[in-house]
């Protein structure tokens, strides 16, 4: 038992702990203080049974108040689902011209588009739809099935060479595969077609010029323009769908390619692929 | 037995011990760690100082229940509370300044002001925020009108807390109480007035028709009310805020301090035979009226609020024994220390830390003036596209996206023409607009948000990185905006 230490200045208890002379005194708390110290504990206790609290094996305890933040989300997430109920019905009814010509239904499609793109489409066409070798980039005017709106809708749709009757398809022969042109002729031929896409003066002097119209233009078009009707890229406008360059256009010659998208008909509902359409017509290159 | 074995210890072993001066960890500590709240039952009290309180007293009140009350013209659709906080529309209306979310900084300036202020008030006069201005101190005023009248003042307090508890004394109780919370419901009821059209809510919160939050907005107010201004009251100085334990460093020698001329009333005592004895007659008036509960006698102290009461109290009885007034007053620490009174000469403003806070105050407040004279009414923001950084077009030309933002601070609708400087040939294009022409249309107040294409001649960009510079222009008033950035090409 010690013996009471009083601070002679005040004439209060110290707590008989020094620090080079200096003593803390003990003013004793309010009662209420720590009134108030067992209510929180109180509190903490209330709350554990309330509210979801204690981590178990498999589960959690629930609380009584059944209070669950997975609910609420889901309820918020319906909430503004019956929200959109007047828009999205709006966008199933309107023709893709008309949504584009209504400021609210175009936000919301721009808005609906890019989520859904992010989603089902950025795996190939990128984040930002520029595209990579093989898969075309979006924001340019340079269409393989065509620019419009409605016939970006019609590829978003029904895909291209996919597993649906509607699909869009065309095959281009693999000339120096199945022998139809000679190594020899596949190198004039690209050497034509680089000349084109330089917009060159010297393309109509070159040997390859009587073989591609020969074997090119009925797709490819004279001057190598290409024809969206049968998803014949135009040769002639500097943008190369795969790797640019005289070895890929050999490449291409000598294999074909038949790049494939899936029909999104069956995957995806109308008012998503409208918006879809909108959306990628919005990036910059729509005719 | 033991005691014979004690007995037979040889005689000097007791010295051969060695005695050692420790003290155990856990030696006891005595007192209570904890006391009970004693009542305090201040007097009412007469005089100058409680006249400013009164006066104080009745202006904050004013401001906080009449404010948000006032209206103010700023055309049609939009509010017209003079004040207004409008969380969902993310705006904060003050007289004629409108603020944004991104200019917050304007409270954070007013924030720093008000703090700039109670430390320079506090240097110059110690803590007249907490005497006469705080929110606790003013509600706690208004609830203790409410007690004396009820229950009398301090005496008939004093004998009703220790009267048995009989119809009369419930009846008080619970008069008392109600009214307390009513002004409690009051003051929660007022608060919300600041958030919503105070009309509309008013109406509203009567016909159950406000928003939930009001209503706990309004049930957490008038608990808090209740409990600190009526049933805490003096606790929540002593032991609550944290001011009093920081006003300490704002004080210096000079700042004018409630305090008792020890020299000229001690030694005190009571009686009429005042030989050998000072001017305090100990008659306990400034422990009486002090709404603390201190004595003013023992000095400065933390739970001195400086609200002066005690000064109107001795200096009324001064005048009736006939000494002069002064016994308590201000008076600054340095004159404390000394014995000597105040004379009005000897109040030091120019000192300093007040030029200091000063200085501080009028810089913080010149750079929020200044900010908001200038605020811009129209702001450009422009964003440009990272992915693709670039687009090459079929005929060799470049192209560009950026996404344009424009905030509209003015409320009318406004019509903006977009020009771009620094590269010359350019297209601009706008989506969603048919003909793509750069005109917008942003509607009152509000941010809309726009994509651009400007696409080029390769040839005329040099190097990958081209400076350009957008401007919007109001088409009818010439108002324009500029935001600065970059046209991104191939690499050569």
């Amino acid at each position: 038992m010690s013996k009471k230490q009083i601070d002679e200045f005040s004439g209060t208890e110290t707590t008989g702990h020094d620090w080079d002379g200096i003593r803390e005194l003990n003013s004793p708390m309010p009662r209420w203080w720590v009134w108030t110290y067992y209510a929180t504990i109180l509190w903490a206790v209330a709350y554990w049974i309330a509210m979801p609290a204690w981590p178990l094996l498999s589960d959690y305890t629930r609380g009584l108040l059944g209070h669950s933040q997975r609910a609420q989300l889901s309820d918020q997430i319906a909430a503004v689902k019956a929200g959109q109920a007047d828009l999205i019905a709006r966008t199933a009814k309107a023709g893709l011209t008309e949504i584009q010509a209504d400021p609210e239904l175009l936000e919301f499609a721009l808005a609906g588009g890019r989520s859904a793109f992010a989603v089902n489409c950025s795996q190939c066409h990128g984040t930002g739809a520029s595209g990579s070798d093989g898969y075309p980039n979006l924001n340019d005017d340079d269409w393989l099935w065509g620019g419009t709106v409605a016939q970006i809708e019609a590829t978003i749709q029904y895909g291209i060479r996919a597993d649906h009757d509607d699909t869009r398809i065309s095959e281009m022969p693999a000339f120096g595969r199945d022998e139809i042109l000679n190594p020899q002729q596949v190198d004039e031929v690209a050497d034509y077609v680089m000349a084109l896409s330089r917009d060159d003066d010297l393309a109509e002097s070159l040997p390859g010029k009587a073989l591609f119209s020969e074997n090119c233009v009925d797709c490819h078009g004279a001057g190598g323009k290409g024809n969206s009707e049968l998803g014949a890229p135009n040769l002639a406008n500097g943008i190369w769908l795969y790797e640019g360059g005289k070895p890929a256009v050999v490449d291409t010659i000598t294999h074909s390619r038949s790049g494939m998208m899936p029909a999104w008909v069956s995957r995806l509902d109308q008012v998503a692929i409208k918006q879809l359409a909108v959306y990628v017509h919005s990036l910059g290159g729509g005719e | 037995m033991p005691t014979a074995e004690q007995t037979s210890a040889p005689p000097g072993a007791i010295d051969s011990v060695e005695t050692v001066d420790v003290k155990a960890l856990n030696t006891r500590v005595t007192g209570a760690l904890y006391k009970k709240r004693e009542k305090i039952f201040p007097r009412r009290v007469r005089g100058t100082f409680r006249s400013l309180k009164w006066t104080v007293m009745a202006v904050t009140l004013a401001i906080y229940y009449l404010v948000p009350w006032v209206r103010w013209e700023r055309g049609p659709g939009a509010p017209d509370q003079a004040v207004l906080i409008d969380l969902p529309a993310r705006r904060f209306y003050f007289f004629f300044i409108e603020i944004w979310p991104q200019e917050i900084y304007y409270i954070t300036g007013i924030l720093v002001i008000a703090a700039l202020a109670l430390f320079l008030f506090t240097s110059v006069a110690g803590r007249v925020w907490c005497g006469y201005t705080c929110p606790q101190t003013v509600w706690v005023d208004l609830f203790l009108i409410v007690e004396r009248f009820i229950e009398g003042d301090r005496n008939a307090r004093i004998r009703l807390e220790n009267a048995n508890w009989t119809f009369l004394k419930i009846g008080k109780r619970l008069a008392k109480h109600t009214i307390w919370l009513t002004i409690a419901a009051l003051t929660g009821g007022a608060w919300v007035f600041y958030f919503a059209d105070a009309p509309t809510l008013l109406v509203d919160l009567f016909t159950l028709e406000a928003d939930e939050l009001a209503y706990i907005t309004v049930g957490v107010l008038t608990a808090t009310t209740y409990a600190l201004g009526g049933l805490a009251r003096e606790q929540v100085c002593t032991y609550m805020c944290p001011w009093p334990r920081i006003q300490a460093a704002m004080i210096d020698e000079e700042s004018l301090i409630i305090s008792y001329q020890g020299q000229r009333g001690e030694p005190r005592g009571r009686g009429g035979r005042r030989e050998g004895l000072g001017d305090c007659v100990d008659c306990n008036q400034c422990v009486v009226v002090c709404p603390m509960g201190i004595d003013i006698r023992d000095g400065m102290q933390l739970e001195c609020i400086s609200c002066a009461l005690c000064v109107d109290a001795c200096n009324g009885v001064m005048d009736k024994v006939g000494k002069p007034r002064g016994l308590i007053g201000y008076n600054t620490l340095a004159n404390v220390d000394k014995g000597e009174e105040l004379q009005r000469s000897q109040i030091r403003l120019l000192r300093p830390r007040t030029i200091v806070y000063s200085v501080l105050i009028a810089v913080v407040g010149a750079i929020m003036l200044a900010a908001l004279l200038t605020r811009p009414a129209l702001e450009l923001n422009v964003q440009r596209d990272r992915n693709p950084l670039f687009v090459k077009l079929s005929n060799g030309d470049i192209r560009n996206g950026y996404t344009v933002k424009i905030l509209n601070k003015v409320h009318a609708t406004r019509h903006f023409r977009l020009t771009l400087d620094g590269l010359p040939d350019a297209a601009i294009k706008v989506i969603g607009r048919d003909d793509g022409a750069p005109l917008f249309t942003v509607k009152s107040d509000r941010l809309a948000s726009f994509r651009v294409l400007i696409s080029t001649a390769r040839s005329n960009l040099k190097g990958d990185t081209t400076d350009i510079r957008l401007r919007i222009m109001d088409q009818d008033s010439g108002t324009t905006a500029d935001n600065d950035t970059v046209f991104r090409g191939p690499e050569e």
